[in-house]
């Protein structure tokens, strides 16, 4: 079976007048279907901005160019507008971070919901309601065929998004990409969504690339992670891999930064990392991390640093050897 | 500013009975307001016509003797304090009857009346006019912000507010009615006749309705939901005009109603120009007449279609937000 | 023993301020077409070739000089009562930057005071400066100056004090909104704390900070006068003859025009280049000083 979404060597730049901002470096990554891979990072890493790359809907200005952009073994680069839009939300699909904005306020949720069948599929409105209240139903929403006529200002930011979520599935896609999905809801809604998501994933088999920059929702829904730092990305591993022995300095700073219930003891300090994410503006050279690194060496800022592979499925962007992260990692664990 | 007054207004209620209360209150208060900005239009426009030169000498003509002009003052009761005129004036206005006219010597409503369709006709064609040429304009140049289309468009616009309207009613005039000989020139006997009017009325009307939309459309396309609709795949022209325009339209149209009350102040200009025998150049036939009464009735009635337009243009923008429905 | 990732230098306000408006094409075309006209208005008395009230019914009617019959003796032609168009025109920009600019300063001191009181105190102040502004956009402006100068007679401290009482709203709209925005700011209330009089906070703290906004409406109503002007001068109220003001030359040119169409394209033209002018450098101003305001 095909990769469903490859893509290798992404970048984005974006023209501003203080001169090129260089927001996704050299981002490579695969999903397949049925699992998910989280992409983790600070805000501002560039990882919303690689989930609009993927989907072509980037915002004026910027460019993206990468080596490979496959789905489903389909490449997606030389496409022209109008046959990359009849894949946009029938192939693949995507949930936005603001469901209180997301919605036309002056359309229906219904309408909003079937125009989307109805453009792929030229569904007829009775097949694109019974369509659209099944999916309803299965985010969890009672009561469809009233909630149907509503308009979305009618709705709460939990109930939203969920039909964000059932916007969606509408065509059943094969990748779902969901940029910070909860990061706008209350805590408990939080955990509602992201349980959906999860046993949507399984029923449908879709394959969930999910943006987040909170190292809980990581551990709990992720299959795989990619960490970026200032556009790149600095390690990549399966989840329980990176939790347990992360190798990037920066990832494991930022492991350090959680509170561990039954480690971390009251009064302790919490890890931080000091120094602020640099803004990737003009010509450069070296690790983007080197300011905030207690490990940085005088090689961290000429060379260029590329994606070491350790395994199949791990790899990470230090010029440190993979003992001597590892070694890092305990030390400061104690 | 009053829009937001209302539509919190609608945001508040609560209940079908509480929304009718809420309408209620707040036409009473907008009625109130119209009768303020007439009694002071009318009470200025009296006092300034009366202040600034005698009636009774304009009335009774140039060659009048002093006892003739006595006798007119006398006669119109012009002779009495301002104060007396002036509420007399309301009195009688509140009933309709604006006086007579002192050049037809017949009732200034009943010619007004006779007068208003062709105004009120030629207005709404410019207002068609302004917003067929507007609205595409605006909505090419928010999709290609800063191309040639753009600079085209702020071009245009920019030397349309330059040009004075009486000019580009002559110019139009020259073009289309001598040189190239398509369309009359002057009168209102055919909807032909409206033409060239409609186009030297409106076209001042055209930057202000660009603008808006092109800065409309350039703020929603920038929105989460535009950024939804395309994540969706919809079709170019769905997003355009089913999303995009749905929403960036709702000023356009209630400046519609406002600019409609400006073009039928403004319209004295064009028709006296182009020979058009509305409201507009019977002002300017009744100034040039020192037909006070006439002057007075149209300056009033110009005043009350703008409060009335404007207080619908409020009523359309909380009408087609979207948020204020409520079932 | 690691370098610093080097910071970015970004200009200061001032040469910001400078490289906006050598580059702003806007504003340097109309600064330019400003100029000129200026130029010609001033240097009138010197540089027009002829006296504009002097006629000579011997040279009516010439045509200019991309015509026929016409000549570099008279480059714009003579008017049907033999005067040079040309000497007319530049004495006729005198009068359209002077009853502007004299009209555009009795309203502005009118809509200023009125909009910054209704600003900075609100309440039943601004209740009844709103009722005003409501009361004055009702009025059909052009109407009611016809009536007005036809009463009083048409002598340019009339039309220019007319003209000043009736144009004021804008002044009065904008500056109350810049005031309204400008109140809550923390030096406003330091200026208040340390006992200023309201007069001193408004002058010595309001004043200067709306003063941006305030050039901007100050140069667009220049251009909305002298099309004012113009259409009364057209319509026949304005500047009588023999004074050169363009409106009225383009309805004493009105009569002929069917033959000789130069007689009104001539005026006509540059009336809205100086407005054009204008409308440039007002917009210049506002994208020079408040850029975040464009799309």
């Amino acid at each position: 079976m095909t990769t469903l979404l490859n893509i290798r060597a992404l970048y984005v730049n974006i023209s501003l007048s203080a001169g090129m901002l260089h927001a996704v470096r050299d981002v490579s990554f695969h999903v397949e279907r049925g699992e998910t891979l989280c992409l983790v990072g600070e805000s501002g890493c560039g990882k919303s901005l690689t989930a609009l790359a993927v989907m072509d809907i980037l915002p004026s200005r910027s460019v993206r160019w990468a080596e490979q952009i496959t789905l489903e073994g389909q490449d997606l680069q030389n496409l022209k507008d109008r046959h990359m839009s009849d894949l946009r939300g029938s192939r693949m699909a995507m949930i936005f971070q603001e469901p209180m904005t997301s919605l036309n306020p002056c359309y229906t949720i219904g309408n909003q919901l079937e125009e989307t069948l109805r453009r792929h599929r030229s569904a007829s409105r009775r097949e694109a309601r019974d369509r659209a209240v099944f999916l309803l139903e299965k985010v969890g929403i009672t009561a469809a065929g009233t909630r149907l006529k509503q308009y979305p200002h009618q709705l709460s930011g939990g109930l939203r998004q969920r039909v964000m979520i059932a916007m969606s599935l509408m065509c059943g896609p094969a990748l779902i990409i969901a940029d910070e999905p909860t990061t706008a809801l209350d805590v408990t809604i939080q955990a509602q969504i992201l349980s959906l998501l999860s046993s949507l994933q399984k029923e449908f088999g879709m394959g969930m690339i999910f943006i987040t920059h909170d190292l809980g929702i990581v551990a709990r829904i992720a299959t795989r992670v990619a960490v970026m730092y200032c556009g790149m990305v600095v390690e990549t591993g399966v989840v329980g891999e990176i939790f347990h022995s992360p190798l990037h300095p920066y990832t494991q700073g930022l492991l350090a930064c959680l509170p561990v219930p039954g480690k971390t003891r009251p009064g302790e300090h919490l890890g931080s990392i000091p120094g602020m994410v640099p803004t990737p503006i003009g010509d450069f050279s070296g690790c983007m991390f080197r300011n905030r690194c207690s490990h940085a060496m005088e090689e961290c800022c000429h060379e260029s640093i590329e994606l070491y592979r350790v395994s199949v499925e791990r790899a990470y962007r230090c010029l440190l050897s993979k003992e001597t992260c590892l070694a890092n990692h305990m030390t400061q664990k104690d | 500013m009053r829009s937001l007054f209302l539509f919190n207004l609608f945001a508040t209620m609560r209940s079908d009975f509480g929304w009718a209360y809420i309408m209620v209150a707040y036409t009473i208060k907008r009625l109130l307001l119209a009768l303020l900005v007439a009694v002071t239009v009318s009470f200025m426009s009296f006092m300034l016509l009366r202040l600034t030169g005698d009636p009774a000498a304009a009335l009774a003509g140039e060659s009048a003797t002093e006892s003739q002009v006595a006798f007119v003052r006398e006669q119109y009761g012009l002779d009495k304090p301002l104060l007396v005129q002036y509420i007399s004036w309301v009195a009688r206005a509140l009933k309709g009857d604006f006086g007579e006219s002192h050049y037809f010597m017949q009732p200034v409503s009943t010619i007004i009346a006779g007068r208003l369709g062709v105004t009120l006709t030629l207005g709404g064609c410019a207002l068609v006019f302004a917003i067929l040429l507007a609205i595409p304009m605006g909505i090419l140049a928010a999709i290609r912000p800063n191309s040639w289309i753009d600079r085209l468009a702020l071009t245009i616009s920019v030397i349309g507010q330059a040009m004075p309207s009486f000019f580009f009613g002559l110019a139009l005039i020259i073009v289309f009615g001598v040189v190239l000989r398509m369309l009359p020139i002057s009168g209102n006997a055919t909807w032909r006749h409206f033409i060239l009017p409609s186009i030297a009325l409106g076209y001042y009307a055209t930057p202000a309705f660009m603008r808006l939309t092109r800065s409309g459309m350039l703020e929603v396309l920038s929105s989460d939901y535009i950024r939804t609709a395309r994540a969706k795949g919809l079709r170019t022209s769905s997003i355009l005009f089913k999303h995009a325009l749905r929403n960036a339209i709702i000023p356009v149209v209630s400046l519609s109603a406002v600019q409609f009350g400006f073009m039928l102040g403004g319209s004295l200009v064009i028709e006296t120009v182009f020979a058009i025998n509305g409201v507009g150049f019977l002002g300017y036939q009744s100034i040039a007449r020192s037909d006070l009464p006439m002057v007075q009735a149209i300056v009033l009635m110009v005043s009350m279609f703008y409060v009335v337009l404007t207080f619908c243009s409020d009523l359309l923008n909380a009408f087609l937000d979207p948020r204020m429905r409520v079932n | 023993m690691s370098q610093p990732i080097p910071e970015i230098v970004y200009p200061s306000p001032r040469q910001i301020m400078i490289r906006r408006t050598l580059t702003h094409k806007g504003f340097l075309i109309g600064a330019i077409m400003l100029l000129l006209i200026s130029a010609a208005a001033l240097l009138a008395p010197v540089l027009s070739p002829y006296d504009p009230y002097n006629q000579d019914l011997s040279r009516r009617m010439i045509n200019p000089v991309w015509h026929e019959n016409g000549s570099w003796e008279h480059p714009l032609g003579t008017d049907n009562l033999g005067r040079d168009y040309l000497s007319r025109l530049m004495y006729g920009a005198r009068i359209s930057l002077l009853l502007g600019g004299c009209a555009m300063l009795i309203s502005g001191v009118i809509g200023t005071s009125l909009g910054i009181a209704a600003g900075y105190f609100g309440g039943r102040v601004d209740m009844v400066v709103g009722f005003l502004i409501t009361a004055r956009l009702s009025m059909p402006v052009v109407l009611v100056a016809l009536a007005v100068v036809a009463l009083i007679g048409s002598s340019l401290n009339v039309i220019i004090w007319v003209l000043g009482l009736l144009i004021w709203d804008r002044f009065a709209v904008v500056m109350r909104a810049s005031t309204q925005q400008l109140r809550e700011m923390d030096y406003v209330n330091a200026a208040k704390a340390i006992g200023c009089s309201t007069l001193r906070v408004l002058v010595s703290e309001i004043l200067p900070n709306v003063f941006n906004n305030l050039i901007v409406v100050a140069t667009l109503e220049i251009a909305h006068a002298i099309l004012l002007e113009a259409a009364l001068s057209f319509l026949g109220m304005g500047v009588q003859p023999p004074l050169p003001s363009w409106g009225l030359m383009v309805a004493e040119g009105k009569e002929f025009m069917l033959f000789s169409p130069w007689v009104i394209f001539i005026p006509g033209t540059v009336l809205s280049l100086l407005v054009l002018a204008i409308n440039l450098m007002g917009d210049g101003i506002r994208d020079i000083t408040a850029p975040e305001g464009r799309s």
